[in-house]
């Protein structure tokens, strides 16, 4: 194993690093966030996964990402982020008529 | 021979349960959640796959004999599972080292037994197969990284090798059913599994830069029920409830 695999920062005191879990279904099309876990490394960190949140079938792909690469807006903002999109009507694509032959749009 | 097929399918069943079994003992006590949770799989994959052999048997052996008969009322001299599962778990450097040792070996013999040409057995161990892939890798990856870790997991890793090395050469010692089997055509040939065994083991531990041990004595006896003296506290502990209630249900 080469040491860019290897990743997975293990912390001063030898703990081992939080990470993000995302399971896509068979059926589906996206990877969804299931939860998180510690481990030392990016493989174990899927096979903790695996072991952890594919045991009833939940999922056919993992995606591990460490917790602290993963930056999140601030929900104390949102109102300034989110709000003014809400009554921009001219956004959104609702003013077309669709053909009866397109059956999947 | 029905004979031969059915002590090769107790062997089978018996090294899976008593591997099963040992690993169960970690439940609760694994040292971190996930590796908790990832033992007690693996000991439920290996009880999976007893139930499988353990079914098949009985089916042969007739006489009302059931799965729970020949797991719960057989005593140690019946049993003709290897020495190397009944060890005990000592800590996780040596049960990731004994299972990592034992998984390979079964690994490689289900390789060979999915294309025989007994078509239950073939099943039985083409499914199993799957699982033993995983159980490979997982230990496999633990033996690398205490291997090539501090120096504690370093030491604690080269202890589990003395103890648990002596074991390792009756996977391949042939028992009669062995050679029966052979015979007769549908059975696993144990020098191929070994050769494949060998260079697993070789690259792992290069890798766990962990030293190939000299070839030592090896213990044997396990196939032919002679057992150590830790079988006869398992079965113990686990046929207590059905021998003291018989045919007790949940």
């Amino acid at each position: 194993m080469s040491d860019s695999e290897k990743a997975g920062t293990t912390q001063a005191n030898g703990a081992w690093p939080l990470w993000e879990i995302f399971i896509r279904s068979r059926q589906g099309l996206d990877h969804k966030h299931v939860g998180s876990l510690h481990a030392a490394d990016a493989q174990m960190a899927i096979e903790n996964a695996r072991d952890v949140y594919t045991r009833r079938m939940e999922g056919i792909s993992i995606w591990v990402v460490e917790s602290k690469y993963i930056h999140a807006s601030n929900p104390s903002e949102a109102s300034a982020l989110y709000d003014p999109a809400d009554d921009k009507a001219y956004r959104h694509p609702t003013f077309y008529h669709l053909p009866d032959e397109l059956k999947h749009m | 021979m029905s004979k031969a097929l059915v002590s090769y399918l107790l062997s089978l069943a018996d090294n899976n349960l008593i591997l099963g079994h040992r690993t169960s003992e970690w439940c609760g006590h694994g040292p971190i959640l996930e590796q908790d949770i990832a033992i007690t799989n693996m000991a439920l994959d290996c009880i999976g796959q007893a139930r499988n052999f353990y079914q098949y048997a009985a089916e042969l052996i007739g006489n009302n004999t059931t799965e729970d008969s020949l797991a719960y009322l057989r005593d140690t001299t019946d049993f003709t599972n290897c020495l190397l599962v009944e060890l005990p778990n000592g800590d996780w450097a040596q049960t990731v080292l004994r299972h990592f040792l034992f998984s390979t070996y079964q690994y490689y013999l289900y390789q060979q037994l999915q294309n025989t040409s007994n078509p239950q057995l073939a099943a039985i161990t083409e499914k199993g197969l799957k699982e033993m892939a995983y159980h490979v890798r997982w230990s496999s990856e633990w033996v690398i990284r205490l291997g090539d870790g501090t120096e504690e997991s370093k030491d604690r890793i080269l202890q589990a090798l003395d103890t648990v090395w002596g074991y390792t050469g009756e996977l391949f010692q042939p028992a009669d059913f062995d050679l029966k089997a052979q015979q007769e055509g549908w059975g696993a040939d144990l020098l191929l599994v070994k050769r494949n065994w060998d260079e697993k083991i070789k690259a792992v531990f290069e890798e766990a830069t962990i030293p190939m041990p000299a070839t030592t004595w090896m213990h044997a006896g396990g196939k032919q029920g002679k057992h150590t003296e830790h079988l006869g506290f398992i079965l113990a502990e686990m046929q207590f409830l059905q021998r003291a209630y018989p045919n007790s249900e949940w």
